[in-house]
Protein backbone atom coordinates (compact mmCIF):
# COMPACT_ATOMS: atom_id res chain seq x y z
CA UNK A 1 0.00 0.00 0.00
CA UNK A 2 1.34 3.60 -0.90
CA UNK A 3 1.91 5.81 2.14
CA UNK A 4 -0.91 7.90 0.95
CA UNK A 5 -2.98 5.06 0.65
CA UNK A 6 -1.92 4.31 4.00
CA UNK A 7 -2.67 8.04 5.56
CA UNK A 8 -6.11 8.07 3.53
CA UNK A 9 -6.99 4.38 5.01
CA UNK A 10 -5.93 5.34 8.57
CA UNK A 11 -8.36 8.40 8.24
CA UNK A 12 -10.85 6.60 6.96
CA UNK A 13 -10.25 4.10 9.97
CA UNK A 14 -10.44 7.12 12.98
CA UNK A 15 -13.80 8.38 11.04
CA UNK A 16 -15.28 5.06 11.10
CA UNK A 17 -15.78 4.93 6.85
CA UNK A 18 -15.94 1.75 4.53
CA UNK A 19 -12.80 3.05 2.51
CA UNK A 20 -13.56 -0.27 0.40
CA UNK A 21 -16.54 -2.81 -0.11
CA UNK A 22 -17.05 -5.83 -1.90
CA UNK A 23 -20.08 -6.90 -3.98
CA UNK A 24 -20.61 -9.70 -5.08
CA UNK A 25 -23.12 -9.17 -7.77
CA UNK A 26 -24.73 -12.75 -8.39
CA UNK A 27 -23.43 -16.12 -7.26
CA UNK A 28 -23.98 -17.77 -10.60
CA UNK A 29 -20.94 -18.75 -12.99
CA UNK A 30 -20.36 -20.00 -16.49
CA UNK A 31 -17.56 -21.72 -15.09
CA UNK A 32 -17.72 -24.86 -12.28
CA UNK A 33 -14.08 -24.91 -10.93
CA UNK A 34 -13.38 -27.22 -8.25
CA UNK A 35 -12.17 -25.69 -5.63
CA UNK A 36 -14.93 -23.03 -5.61
CA UNK A 37 -17.11 -22.38 -2.20
CA UNK A 38 -20.19 -20.99 -3.54
CA UNK A 39 -24.10 -22.66 -4.00
CA UNK A 40 -24.55 -21.02 -7.78
CA UNK A 41 -28.05 -21.29 -7.67
CA UNK A 42 -29.91 -17.85 -7.68
CA UNK A 43 -31.64 -18.09 -4.97
CA UNK A 44 -33.19 -14.07 -4.89
CA UNK A 45 -30.53 -12.11 -5.87
CA UNK A 46 -30.96 -8.05 -5.62
CA UNK A 47 -32.43 -6.06 -8.91
CA UNK A 48 -30.67 -3.43 -10.68
CA UNK A 49 -32.97 -1.12 -8.58
CA UNK A 50 -31.58 -2.49 -5.31
CA UNK A 51 -27.63 -2.10 -6.07
CA UNK A 52 -28.57 0.78 -7.52
CA UNK A 53 -29.71 1.93 -4.35
CA UNK A 54 -26.89 0.29 -2.37
CA UNK A 55 -24.65 2.38 -4.49
CA UNK A 56 -25.78 5.47 -3.23
CA UNK A 57 -25.81 4.44 0.16
CA UNK A 58 -21.90 3.22 -0.10
CA UNK A 59 -21.05 6.45 -1.76
CA UNK A 60 -22.86 8.69 1.29
CA UNK A 61 -21.02 6.66 3.43
CA UNK A 62 -17.93 7.28 2.10
CA UNK A 63 -16.63 4.45 0.30
CA UNK A 64 -13.53 5.06 -2.26
CA UNK A 65 -13.00 1.39 -3.45
CA UNK A 66 -15.56 -0.91 -4.83
CA UNK A 67 -14.91 -4.55 -5.81
CA UNK A 68 -17.23 -5.82 -8.34
CA UNK A 69 -16.95 -10.11 -7.78
CA UNK A 70 -19.11 -13.32 -8.06
CA UNK A 71 -19.96 -15.90 -9.06
CA UNK A 72 -19.31 -13.95 -12.84
CA UNK A 73 -19.97 -10.41 -12.62
CA UNK A 74 -20.72 -10.86 -16.80
CA UNK A 75 -23.35 -13.39 -16.47
CA UNK A 76 -26.03 -10.60 -15.17
CA UNK A 77 -27.58 -8.69 -17.89
CA UNK A 78 -27.20 -5.16 -16.17
CA UNK A 79 -24.07 -5.21 -15.45
CA UNK A 80 -22.62 -2.30 -17.56
CA UNK A 81 -25.62 -0.65 -16.27
CA UNK A 82 -24.54 -1.10 -12.88
CA UNK A 83 -21.04 -0.49 -13.85
CA UNK A 84 -21.88 3.01 -15.38
CA UNK A 85 -24.46 3.57 -12.71
CA UNK A 86 -21.42 3.37 -10.18
CA UNK A 87 -18.89 5.26 -12.22
CA UNK A 88 -21.49 8.09 -12.38
CA UNK A 89 -21.08 7.76 -8.38
CA UNK A 90 -17.13 8.23 -9.23
CA UNK A 91 -16.52 4.59 -7.11
CA UNK A 92 -13.06 3.58 -7.79
CA UNK A 93 -13.58 0.56 -9.55
CA UNK A 94 -12.22 -3.37 -9.38
CA UNK A 95 -13.51 -5.98 -11.19
CA UNK A 96 -12.99 -9.63 -10.10
CA UNK A 97 -14.23 -12.12 -13.17
CA UNK A 98 -13.08 -15.54 -15.29
CA UNK A 99 -13.45 -13.26 -18.45
CA UNK A 100 -14.30 -15.95 -20.91
CA UNK A 101 -17.65 -13.35 -21.96
CA UNK A 102 -15.32 -10.58 -22.36
CA UNK A 103 -15.30 -9.45 -26.02
CA UNK A 104 -13.50 -6.70 -27.82
CA UNK A 105 -16.64 -4.76 -27.45
CA UNK A 106 -17.09 -5.68 -23.88
CA UNK A 107 -13.51 -3.93 -23.63
CA UNK A 108 -13.71 -1.44 -25.30
CA UNK A 109 -16.61 -0.26 -22.74
CA UNK A 110 -14.58 -1.04 -19.72
CA UNK A 111 -12.19 1.31 -21.00
CA UNK A 112 -14.38 4.09 -21.41
CA UNK A 113 -16.17 3.27 -18.05
CA UNK A 114 -12.66 3.84 -16.64
CA UNK A 115 -12.10 0.52 -14.33
CA UNK A 116 -9.45 0.85 -12.28
CA UNK A 117 -8.37 -3.24 -12.65
CA UNK A 118 -9.75 -6.50 -14.01
CA UNK A 119 -8.71 -9.62 -12.24
CA UNK A 120 -8.67 -12.58 -14.25
CA UNK A 121 -8.32 -16.44 -12.81
CA UNK A 122 -5.83 -18.24 -14.72
CA UNK A 123 -5.02 -21.70 -13.08
CA UNK A 124 -2.13 -22.59 -15.69
CA UNK A 125 -0.60 -22.03 -18.70
CA UNK A 126 -1.58 -25.46 -19.87
CA UNK A 127 -5.38 -26.09 -21.52
CA UNK A 128 -5.81 -29.50 -19.69
CA UNK A 129 -5.06 -27.70 -16.35
CA UNK A 130 -6.82 -24.87 -16.02
CA UNK A 131 -10.06 -26.14 -17.92
CA UNK A 132 -9.61 -29.32 -15.99
CA UNK A 133 -10.44 -26.70 -12.71
CA UNK A 134 -12.97 -24.63 -14.42
CA UNK A 135 -14.23 -27.64 -15.60
CA UNK A 136 -15.27 -25.98 -19.06
CA UNK A 137 -13.72 -26.95 -22.29
CA UNK A 138 -11.72 -23.79 -24.18
CA UNK A 139 -11.99 -21.35 -20.94
CA UNK A 140 -8.16 -20.76 -20.75
CA UNK A 141 -8.44 -19.76 -24.36
CA UNK A 142 -11.28 -17.39 -24.21
CA UNK A 143 -10.14 -16.29 -20.91
CA UNK A 144 -6.61 -15.37 -22.50
CA UNK A 145 -8.32 -13.78 -25.44
CA UNK A 146 -9.91 -11.45 -23.05
CA UNK A 147 -6.75 -10.15 -21.05
CA UNK A 148 -5.59 -9.86 -24.51
CA UNK A 149 -8.68 -7.15 -26.08
CA UNK A 150 -8.30 -5.73 -21.94
CA UNK A 151 -4.60 -5.12 -22.72
CA UNK A 152 -5.14 -3.22 -26.17
CA UNK A 153 -7.78 -0.94 -24.67
CA UNK A 154 -4.78 -0.04 -21.98
CA UNK A 155 -6.24 -2.01 -18.95
CA UNK A 156 -5.05 -2.61 -15.87
CA UNK A 157 -5.42 -6.73 -15.73
CA UNK A 158 -4.34 -8.70 -12.69
CA UNK A 159 -4.21 -12.90 -13.13
CA UNK A 160 -4.95 -14.12 -10.10
CA UNK A 161 -3.28 -17.88 -10.01
CA UNK A 162 -4.74 -20.07 -6.85
CA UNK A 163 -2.52 -22.73 -6.02
CA UNK A 164 -3.75 -26.04 -5.70
CA UNK A 165 -2.27 -29.59 -5.65
CA UNK A 166 -3.49 -29.79 -9.95
CA UNK A 167 -1.67 -27.05 -11.24
CA UNK A 168 1.12 -26.09 -7.87
CA UNK A 169 4.10 -26.88 -10.64
CA UNK A 170 2.53 -24.48 -13.10
CA UNK A 171 3.04 -21.13 -11.22
CA UNK A 172 6.51 -20.39 -12.73
CA UNK A 173 4.77 -20.86 -16.39
CA UNK A 174 1.23 -18.37 -15.56
CA UNK A 175 4.16 -16.07 -14.13
CA UNK A 176 6.28 -16.09 -17.59
CA UNK A 177 2.86 -16.19 -19.12
CA UNK A 178 1.91 -12.66 -17.31
CA UNK A 179 4.93 -11.30 -18.20
CA UNK A 180 4.90 -12.45 -21.98
CA UNK A 181 1.13 -10.50 -21.73
CA UNK A 182 2.60 -7.25 -19.89
CA UNK A 183 0.35 -7.89 -16.99
CA UNK A 184 0.69 -8.44 -13.56
CA UNK A 185 0.38 -12.23 -11.41
CA UNK A 186 -0.53 -12.84 -7.53
CA UNK A 187 -0.27 -16.52 -6.98
CA UNK A 188 -2.91 -17.34 -3.48
CA UNK A 189 -2.58 -20.53 -1.70
CA UNK A 190 -5.79 -20.08 0.08
CA UNK A 191 -8.82 -22.22 -0.22
CA UNK A 192 -11.84 -21.65 1.32
CA UNK A 193 -14.32 -24.05 3.02
CA UNK A 194 -17.79 -23.93 1.22
CA UNK A 195 -20.18 -21.92 2.39
CA UNK A 196 -21.99 -24.24 4.01
CA UNK A 197 -19.03 -25.49 6.17
CA UNK A 198 -18.43 -28.12 4.40
CA UNK A 199 -14.14 -28.17 4.42
CA UNK A 200 -13.88 -31.00 1.63
CA UNK A 201 -12.69 -28.85 -1.13
CA UNK A 202 -9.65 -27.85 1.83
CA UNK A 203 -8.05 -31.34 0.12
CA UNK A 204 -7.41 -29.88 -2.73
CA UNK A 205 -5.00 -27.19 -1.26
CA UNK A 206 -1.28 -27.66 -1.53
CA UNK A 207 0.78 -29.89 0.46
CA UNK A 208 3.28 -28.61 2.81
CA UNK A 209 6.19 -29.49 1.41
CA UNK A 210 5.28 -27.79 -1.79
CA UNK A 211 4.25 -24.69 0.31
CA UNK A 212 7.29 -24.89 1.63
CA UNK A 213 8.97 -24.67 -1.45
CA UNK A 214 6.80 -21.81 -2.97
CA UNK A 215 7.86 -19.89 0.01
CA UNK A 216 11.83 -20.39 -0.65
CA UNK A 217 11.60 -19.05 -4.85
CA UNK A 218 13.69 -16.29 -4.66
CA UNK A 219 11.89 -14.84 -7.53
CA UNK A 220 8.82 -14.73 -5.77
CA UNK A 221 9.74 -13.42 -2.24
CA UNK A 222 12.88 -11.78 -2.40
CA UNK A 223 15.15 -12.64 0.54
CA UNK A 224 14.54 -15.62 1.28
CA UNK A 225 16.10 -15.77 4.57
CA UNK A 226 14.63 -12.55 5.54
CA UNK A 227 11.21 -13.95 4.60
CA UNK A 228 11.31 -17.21 5.82
CA UNK A 229 12.75 -15.98 8.98
CA UNK A 230 11.28 -16.60 11.91
CA UNK A 231 9.72 -13.16 13.72
CA UNK A 232 10.45 -11.26 16.53
CA UNK A 233 8.61 -11.64 19.86
CA UNK A 234 5.58 -9.10 19.52
CA UNK A 235 5.69 -5.82 21.10
CA UNK A 236 2.78 -4.32 22.50
CA UNK A 237 2.35 -1.87 19.03
CA UNK A 238 1.66 -5.09 17.75
CA UNK A 239 -0.75 -6.56 20.58
CA UNK A 240 -2.63 -3.63 20.59
CA UNK A 241 -3.01 -3.74 16.64
CA UNK A 242 -6.10 -4.77 14.12
CA UNK A 243 -5.88 -8.33 13.15
CA UNK A 244 -7.13 -7.07 9.49
CA UNK A 245 -9.48 -4.63 7.55
CA UNK A 246 -12.27 -6.46 7.51
CA UNK A 247 -15.03 -4.45 9.12
CA UNK A 248 -12.93 -1.71 10.00
CA UNK A 249 -12.02 0.02 6.90
CA UNK A 250 -13.76 -2.63 4.62
CA UNK A 251 -16.49 -4.85 4.20
CA UNK A 252 -18.96 -7.64 1.23
CA UNK A 253 -22.27 -7.52 0.37
CA UNK A 254 -23.49 -10.87 -0.69
CA UNK A 255 -25.98 -10.71 -3.91
CA UNK A 256 -28.75 -10.78 -1.16
CA UNK A 257 -27.50 -8.15 0.65
CA UNK A 258 -26.68 -9.45 3.53
CA UNK A 259 -23.25 -7.69 4.82
CA UNK A 260 -20.34 -9.51 6.20
CA UNK A 261 -16.80 -8.01 7.52
CA UNK A 262 -15.58 -9.76 4.80
CA UNK A 263 -15.57 -12.13 1.83
CA UNK A 264 -14.09 -14.80 3.95
CA UNK A 265 -15.96 -14.14 6.94
CA UNK A 266 -19.03 -15.56 7.04
CA UNK A 267 -20.58 -13.71 9.92
CA UNK A 268 -23.82 -11.75 8.80
CA UNK A 269 -24.40 -8.30 10.40
CA UNK A 270 -27.41 -7.43 8.98
CA UNK A 271 -28.95 -7.06 5.29
CA UNK A 272 -29.45 -3.68 2.83
CA UNK A 273 -32.72 -5.38 2.06
CA UNK A 274 -34.33 -4.31 5.32
CA UNK A 275 -31.48 -1.91 6.72
CA UNK A 276 -29.78 1.24 5.53
CA UNK A 277 -26.09 0.42 5.04
CA UNK A 278 -24.42 2.95 7.13
CA UNK A 279 -26.82 1.40 10.13
CA UNK A 280 -25.39 -2.18 9.32
CA UNK A 281 -21.68 -0.58 9.41
CA UNK A 282 -21.88 1.62 12.20
CA UNK A 283 -24.31 -0.39 14.27
CA UNK A 284 -24.56 -3.86 14.02
CA UNK A 285 -23.51 -5.69 17.04
CA UNK A 286 -21.71 -8.49 14.97
CA UNK A 287 -19.61 -5.85 13.21
CA UNK A 288 -18.90 -3.78 16.21
CA UNK A 289 -17.49 -7.11 17.87
CA UNK A 290 -15.45 -8.11 14.76
CA UNK A 291 -14.29 -4.54 15.58
CA UNK A 292 -13.47 -4.41 18.89
CA UNK A 293 -10.84 -7.67 18.46
CA UNK A 294 -7.27 -6.69 19.02
CA UNK A 295 -4.53 -9.35 18.31
CA UNK A 296 -3.70 -9.26 22.57
CA UNK A 297 -7.50 -11.14 22.09
CA UNK A 298 -6.61 -13.96 20.14
CA UNK A 299 -6.74 -17.16 22.11
CA UNK A 300 -3.94 -19.71 21.46
CA UNK A 301 -2.10 -16.89 18.83
CA UNK A 302 -0.66 -14.53 21.17
CA UNK A 303 0.96 -17.18 22.96
CA UNK A 304 2.56 -18.27 19.14
CA UNK A 305 6.36 -17.55 18.11
CA UNK A 306 4.56 -16.12 14.78
CA UNK A 307 2.25 -13.75 16.19
CA UNK A 308 3.93 -10.32 14.69
CA UNK A 309 3.87 -11.87 11.22
CA UNK A 310 0.91 -13.86 10.64
CA UNK A 311 -0.99 -13.73 7.72
CA UNK A 312 -4.08 -15.28 10.53
CA UNK A 313 -7.33 -14.45 8.90
CA UNK A 314 -9.74 -13.75 11.19
CA UNK A 315 -12.57 -15.52 8.49
CA UNK A 316 -11.07 -18.87 8.10
CA UNK A 317 -11.00 -18.69 12.01
CA UNK A 318 -14.60 -18.16 12.54
CA UNK A 319 -15.03 -20.85 9.63
CA UNK A 320 -12.95 -22.82 12.15
CA UNK A 321 -15.50 -22.12 15.30
CA UNK A 322 -13.97 -19.31 16.76
CA UNK A 323 -13.25 -15.72 15.38
CA UNK A 324 -11.00 -14.93 18.16
CA UNK A 325 -8.92 -18.51 17.42
CA UNK A 326 -6.26 -19.57 14.91
CA UNK A 327 -6.72 -20.25 11.58
CA UNK A 328 -5.12 -23.29 10.49
CA UNK A 329 -4.50 -22.42 7.22
CA UNK A 330 -2.34 -19.79 7.81
CA UNK A 331 -0.68 -21.71 11.00
CA UNK A 332 0.69 -24.01 7.95
CA UNK A 333 1.73 -21.22 5.60
CA UNK A 334 3.72 -19.76 8.97
CA UNK A 335 5.32 -23.38 9.74
CA UNK A 336 6.12 -23.82 5.44
CA UNK A 337 8.23 -20.52 6.18
CA UNK A 338 10.18 -21.08 9.28
CA UNK A 339 9.93 -24.42 10.05
CA UNK A 340 8.41 -23.59 13.22
CA UNK A 341 4.96 -25.19 14.37
CA UNK A 342 2.39 -22.51 15.42
CA UNK A 343 1.05 -22.87 19.20
CA UNK A 344 -2.66 -24.49 17.45
CA UNK A 345 -0.45 -26.64 15.63
CA UNK A 346 1.56 -27.86 19.06
CA UNK A 347 -1.87 -27.66 21.02
CA UNK A 348 -3.51 -29.85 18.59
CA UNK A 349 -0.22 -32.32 18.43
CA UNK A 350 -0.40 -31.28 14.09
CA UNK A 351 3.69 -31.43 14.31
CA UNK A 352 6.05 -32.09 16.30
CA UNK A 353 8.50 -29.42 17.58
CA UNK A 354 11.40 -28.16 16.06
CA UNK A 355 13.78 -30.06 18.37
CA UNK A 356 16.58 -32.22 18.64
CA UNK A 357 14.89 -35.11 20.94
CA UNK A 358 17.85 -36.43 23.67
CA UNK A 359 16.76 -40.25 24.02
CA UNK A 360 18.91 -42.43 26.68
CA UNK A 361 21.41 -44.51 24.68
CA UNK A 362 20.40 -47.70 24.37
CA UNK A 363 21.91 -50.62 26.39
CA UNK A 364 24.54 -53.05 24.93
CA UNK A 365 22.37 -55.79 24.42
CA UNK A 366 19.65 -53.77 22.97
CA UNK A 367 22.80 -51.75 20.52
CA UNK A 368 24.37 -55.26 19.43
CA UNK A 369 20.86 -56.19 17.59
CA UNK A 370 21.42 -53.37 15.68
CA UNK A 371 25.67 -54.45 14.81
CA UNK B 1 -8.02 38.88 -20.22
CA UNK B 2 -10.07 35.58 -21.32
CA UNK B 3 -11.86 33.45 -19.14
CA UNK B 4 -10.68 30.00 -18.13
CA UNK B 5 -12.92 26.87 -17.57
CA UNK B 6 -12.24 23.72 -15.43
CA UNK B 7 -14.10 20.35 -15.71
CA UNK B 8 -13.49 17.52 -13.36
CA UNK B 9 -11.87 14.56 -15.47
CA UNK B 10 -14.33 11.90 -15.48
CA UNK B 11 -11.83 9.30 -15.71
CA UNK B 12 -10.98 10.15 -12.03
CA UNK B 13 -12.21 8.26 -9.63
CA UNK B 14 -13.17 10.52 -6.04
CA UNK B 15 -14.60 10.98 -2.54
CA UNK B 16 -14.39 13.10 -0.05
CA UNK B 17 -13.11 12.47 3.72
CA UNK B 18 -13.97 14.94 5.62
CA UNK B 19 -13.59 17.74 3.41
CA UNK B 20 -10.62 16.55 1.85
CA UNK B 21 -11.13 15.03 -1.56
CA UNK B 22 -9.05 11.93 -2.50
CA UNK B 23 -8.60 11.04 -6.23
CA UNK B 24 -7.49 8.43 -8.27
CA UNK B 25 -5.86 9.26 -11.53
CA UNK B 26 -7.49 7.23 -14.75
CA UNK B 27 -4.21 7.29 -16.63
CA UNK B 28 -1.77 5.26 -13.61
CA UNK B 29 -3.92 4.81 -10.62
CA UNK B 30 -1.69 7.60 -8.91
CA UNK B 31 -3.43 8.73 -5.64
CA UNK B 32 -4.03 12.47 -4.76
CA UNK B 33 -5.35 14.01 -2.17
CA UNK B 34 -6.67 18.08 -2.37
CA UNK B 35 -6.92 20.22 0.99
CA UNK B 36 -10.03 22.35 1.62
CA UNK B 37 -9.75 24.64 -0.95
CA UNK B 38 -8.66 22.83 -3.65
CA UNK B 39 -11.71 21.07 -3.05
CA UNK B 40 -13.99 23.15 -3.09
CA UNK B 41 -11.97 23.97 -7.29
CA UNK B 42 -12.47 20.48 -7.93
CA UNK B 43 -16.54 20.19 -6.48
CA UNK B 44 -17.37 23.33 -8.57
CA UNK B 45 -15.53 22.39 -11.91
CA UNK B 46 -18.66 21.48 -13.72
CA UNK B 47 -16.53 22.98 -17.09
CA UNK B 48 -19.53 25.65 -17.51
CA UNK B 49 -18.87 28.13 -14.39
CA UNK B 50 -15.70 30.32 -15.00
CA UNK B 51 -12.38 29.89 -12.70
CA UNK B 52 -12.76 33.84 -11.15
CA UNK B 53 -16.53 33.15 -10.81
CA UNK B 54 -15.81 29.91 -8.70
CA UNK B 55 -13.54 31.79 -6.73
CA UNK B 56 -15.39 34.42 -6.28
CA UNK B 57 -18.70 32.87 -5.01
CA UNK B 58 -17.01 29.50 -3.35
CA UNK B 59 -13.50 29.99 -2.37
CA UNK B 60 -13.52 34.05 -1.57
CA UNK B 61 -16.27 34.09 1.12
CA UNK B 62 -14.91 30.62 2.35
CA UNK B 63 -11.20 32.03 3.38
CA UNK B 64 -9.41 35.07 3.93
CA UNK B 65 -7.69 35.90 1.31
CA UNK B 66 -7.24 38.48 -1.65
CA UNK B 67 -9.36 37.93 -5.01
CA UNK B 68 -6.55 38.45 -7.48
CA UNK B 69 -4.12 36.18 -5.17
CA UNK B 70 -6.92 33.60 -4.95
CA UNK B 71 -7.55 33.46 -8.42
CA UNK B 72 -4.26 33.21 -9.35
CA UNK B 73 -3.56 30.43 -7.09
CA UNK B 74 -6.56 28.62 -8.91
CA UNK B 75 -5.15 28.70 -11.87
CA UNK B 76 -1.88 27.28 -11.10
CA UNK B 77 -3.60 24.67 -9.04
CA UNK B 78 -6.06 24.03 -12.13
CA UNK B 79 -3.03 23.96 -14.47
CA UNK B 80 -1.34 21.43 -12.41
CA UNK B 81 -4.08 19.21 -11.90
CA UNK B 82 -4.79 19.16 -15.33
CA UNK B 83 -0.56 18.14 -15.69
CA UNK B 84 -1.95 15.00 -13.93
CA UNK B 85 -4.90 14.26 -16.33
CA UNK B 86 -7.21 14.97 -13.51
CA UNK B 87 -8.84 18.46 -14.53
CA UNK B 88 -9.62 19.57 -17.78
CA UNK B 89 -8.49 24.15 -18.74
CA UNK B 90 -10.08 25.11 -21.46
CA UNK B 91 -10.37 29.14 -22.68
CA UNK B 92 -13.68 27.82 -23.93
CA UNK B 93 -16.58 25.92 -21.65
CA UNK B 94 -16.32 22.41 -21.61
CA UNK B 95 -19.49 21.04 -22.89
CA UNK B 96 -20.58 17.07 -21.76
CA UNK B 97 -20.60 16.31 -24.54
CA UNK B 98 -16.85 16.59 -24.60
CA UNK B 99 -16.19 14.38 -22.34
CA UNK B 100 -15.12 10.36 -22.71
CA UNK B 101 -18.52 8.37 -23.28
CA UNK B 102 -20.12 6.03 -20.85
CA UNK B 103 -20.20 8.25 -17.58
CA UNK B 104 -22.17 11.69 -17.09
CA UNK B 105 -20.99 14.47 -14.67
Amino acid sequence: MSGLMQEMTDKALALNIPMGVQIDLTYRCNERCVHCYLDHDNHGEMTTAEIKHLLNELAEAGVFILTFSGGEIFVRKDFFEILEYARRLTFCIKLKTNAILIGEREAARLRDLHVESIQISIYSHRPEIHDGITLVRGSLQRSLDAIRFLKSQGLRVIIANVLMVQNMQDYPMVRALAAELGVECTLDPTITPMMDGNRSILSLGVEPSSLREVFRDQTLVGNVDEFCAVPAAADEGTLESMPCSAGHTSCYVSPYGDVYPCVQFPLPTGNVRKQRFIDIWRHSDRMQEVRSIRVKDLTTCTQCTHVSNCTRCPGLAFMEGNMRGPSTQDCEKSFAKTGVPSANMLAKGRAAPNLVQIRPLPDLATASAYT
Amino acid sequence: MSKLYVARNPRVAARCLEGEMMLMSGRDSTLFTLNKTATILWQSADGTTPLDEIVARRICPEFDVEPGIALQDAENLARALAGHDIMQVSEQPIPPSAWPTGVSR
